[in-house]
């Protein structure tokens, strides 16, 4: 079993609307998982249900390989969109109890916040209380508290938000560091670029349906429209544009350059190849940009959620 | 895996540590002696300052009732009219004048129902208190009825004599001997379990129902239900909250004891002078030839009250009771968003307590084992303090068994219906809930 968590044809109803409708993923162990969605798809709804706060209609979740019980809340950290932490209560305290509410002794509980608090150089924070925080140094309490008790499955529902670069990159950097250990990491938001930088496999979410489930890469594949960035220099621009028109589909493109080239996006059909397109540019002037365009994850989000 | 404890132990350290709480905790006991002291020594300043009061009898036959008293003193004029008296009492720093006229011709037809009558007039510069004037009424309604008995012939001392004072000697069938003094004394004892029970469901149920309240809007329930259920945190808070309310109770009946006693000592203040009605009743009851005895009497009647009964009773009703209500504000906490929003829950809430407290005031007062007070002792929502109001009277174990087994059942109703509420209500934001949303809740 390779798969860390399965969701199998999951749907939940609240009254009259449906939150969830028969959606299924599979979860590969030690891989960033994106869950994507427009608000309001149901990503919070399918976490909620993971995480054993609400339970599904129908369907099941598998959890290495066994439906979900109790007991597996132990191998879950999630981290909620909507979170927050009791503000008259102090940092330290209130960390251990809640990683004793996930099963941590408090000894160990305490080891572990220390050693943790020293990373992020937070330690003199022990002490104080939550509303003498910033909302970020805040973010900062949650997220430990989230990964103490080193579960196996990761949930984090928008986790840079609230953070500044810096301190957005040090999550990044400890989710990184946490992947490598062996966690696995369900990762939801709205932030393209931080889907492009950490997600190994998305799935995409919209109106309570899955439309996209697939590795990143792969997706991008199936998305990718064979166009190309082309920077030529050549005597006559408009001679050349009107014979590329003829052959291919052609628009202007922006991107930097050094000198005055043409620059042109030009949409190959499927039986042509890269090699043919270069061939004929090299015959008609100084070819000095070349580039296969990539759909983004923010393009590949979009496209979808438009054509369904 | 158990979090119950856990989640106790943090709900009671951060309410017991919390500094309202404290504050609350030690300065009540003091607010409310200062104020019990103020009360106390305003009454007796009230009642040492004697009144004088002027009285101008143009009958000439009743003047004599008024002899002076510690707290009033009469001054009687004669042979002037009632302006002068007017003008010479507005002079006088007096309380007042009571103006009696005339006899005023005998009225009615026949002989029989003839009789004297005056007019009587009462002129003071500010309102008088009742208090007074019901006592010169009496005075003066005596005084001429002693005098209508006498034109029929009938003397004082006959009257004196036919005189008869009864003292019910009250027994029940199995021959405990009950009296007066013992059913104030129950009355006491059930007052004040059922008034207790109802501050305790105000105070600490209103505590409960802020912590919810504020879980919610810190954001920290989402994070707390993915490690824990909802039904388990909701009942950690109850239960921690209570806890904390015991243990503030407890504070202030120890600390309202010491300071009663100190302030007593120091101001020289007598508590007993302030008069309640409870205290009224009780020296009504006293009011019997054997006063002596009475003290006697009102421990006899202490021991006399089913006292195992009474605490086994008491510690049921109020946890079940207590926790009945709890459950419902903690599902109205998870409801709304913010303590304004509460008002519309709570009407439903505590209508059924106050009448509660007002079905136990007065008819288990006028009659412990009637009907209503009966009926009432074995709805849900009313039986635990009129119930707890009930039992030292002497209820049969049949029917406490069988309230406190509906009180349960409603109460494991409420808390399956409040966990519900609450399991939907801790994740929703945004808008006030109607009541047909909760029941939608419910069924989810």
């Amino acid at each position: 079993m390779n798969n860390l968590l399965e969701a199998q044809s999951v749907s939940k109803k609240f009254g009259d609307f449906t939150a969830l409708n028969n959606v299924s993923i599979s979860v590969e162990k030690g891989s960033i998982f994106g869950l994507l969605g427009p608000n309001g798809a149901g990503k919070t709804t399918l976490i909620r249900i993971i995480n054993q706060i609400t339970m599904p209609d129908k369907g099941q979740v598998l959890l290495d390989g066994e439906p979900l019980q109790r007991h597996h809340i132990q191998n879950i950290g999630y981290l909620p969109e909507e979170r927050g932490l009791y503000k008259t209560m102090k940092v330290g305290e209130q960390a251990l109890y809640l990683a004793q509410l996930k099963g941590l002794d408090k000894a160990e509980a305490k080891k572990r916040l220390h050693e943790w608090f020293e990373r992020l150089e937070i330690g003199d924070w022990w002490n104080k209380k939550i509303q003498e925080l910033s909302k970020g140094m805040a973010q900062k309490i949650q997220f430990v508290v989230t990964v103490l008790h080193q579960p196996k499955l990761l949930i984090f529902d928008e986790p840079f938000s609230g953070f500044d670069p810096i301190n957005a990159d040090i999550i990044k950097n400890e989710i990184l560091r946490l992947r490598e250990d062996g966690a696995t990491v369900i990762f939801s938001t709205h932030r393209m670029e931080s889907v492009e930088e950490l997600c190994d496999h998305i799935a995409l979410i919209h109106k309570s349906n899955k439309i996209l489930d697939g590795n990143l890469n792969a997706i991008k594949r199936q998305y990718k429209s064979n166009t190309f960035e082309v920077g030529i220099t050549t005597d006559n621009a408009s001679e050349l544009q009107r014979s590329l028109s003829e052959k291919f589909i052609v628009s202007p493109a922006e991107f930097k350059t050094l000198n005055n080239e043409l620059k042109l996006n030009v949409k190959l059909s499927e039986k042509e190849s890269a090699n043919q397109l270069l061939n004929y540019l090299t015959t008609k002037g100084e070819v000095s940009h070349f580039l296969e365009v990539i759909p983004s994850a923010s393009d590949i989000f979009i496209q979808a959620v438009k054509n369904n | 895996m158990n979090h119950l404890p856990l989640i106790i132990k943090r709900e009671y350290i951060t309410k017991v540590r919390n500094k309202a709480f404290i504050i609350m905790t030690f300065m009540s006991p003091l607010i409310m002696i200062a104020l019990f002291s103020l009360v106390a020594y305003l009454s007796q300043l009230n009642n040492t300052k004697q009144k004088s009061i002027t009285v101008l009898d143009e009958s000439g036959q009743i003047e004599s009732i008024f002899t002076d008293k510690e707290t009033v003193k009469y001054t009687i004029l004669k042979g002037v009219t009632l302006e002068n008296a007017k003008a010479i009492v507005e002079e006088q720093e007096s309380y007042g004048l009571l103006y009696i006229s005339g006899f005023k011709n005998r009225v009615g037809t026949t002989d029989e129902v003839k009789k004297r009558n005056v007019d009587v007039k009462f002129y003071s510069s500010e309102t008088p208190s009742l208090s007074i004037i019901s006592g010169l009424e009496t005075k003066v309604e005596d005084r001429l009825k002693e005098m209508n008995l006498q034109d029929k012939g009938v003397n004082q001392i006959t009257i004196k004599n036919a005189e008869v004072d009864i003292n019910i000697n009250q027994e029940n069938f199995t021959g405990e001997k009950t009296s007066k003094e013992g059913s104030v004394v129950k009355l006491i004892f059930g007052g004040a379990a059922g008034y207790l029970l109802f501050m305790f469901i105000i105070i600490y149920g209103n505590m409960i129902m802020r912590s919810v309240i504020e879980e919610k809007t810190s954001r920290i329930i989402e994070v707390i239900i993915s490690s824990v259920k909802p039904i388990q945190l909701m009942l950690g808070k109850i239960i921690g909250t209570t806890l904390a309310g015991i243990t503030q109770f407890g504070i202030w009946l120890i600390l309202g004891s010491v300071l009663m006693v100190v302030a007593s000592l120091i101001f020289d203040i007598d508590f007993s002078q302030v008069n309640t009605p409870q205290q009224d009743l009780m020296a009504q009851a006293m009011q019997n030839p054997d006063a002596n005895a009475d003290i006697q009497i009102f421990i006899n009647a202490f021991f006399n009250m089913p006292l195992a009964n009474l605490i086994i009773a008491f510690i049921l009703f109020f946890v079940s009771g207590y926790l009945l209500y709890s459950s419902l504000y903690a599902a109205i906490g998870a409801a709304v968003d913010n303590e304004t929003d509460t008002q519309q829950f709570m009407l439903p809430i505590i209508m059924p307590l106050i009448l509660a407290v007002y079905v136990g005031g007065f008819t288990v007062i006028e009659d412990p084992h009637g009907t209503v007070a009966t009926v009432f002792s074995f709805i849900p929502f009313t039986s635990p303090v009129v119930m707890l109001m009930r039992i030292p009277f002497g209820v049969p174990i049949w029917q406490q068994v069988l309230s406190l087994l509906i009180l349960i059942g409603t109460f494991i109703f409420t808390i399956w219906m409040a966990s519900k509420i609450y399991r939907v209500g801790i994740l929703m934001y945004g808008k006030k809930p109607t009541y047909k949303e909760l029941l939608k809740w419910i069924k989810y």
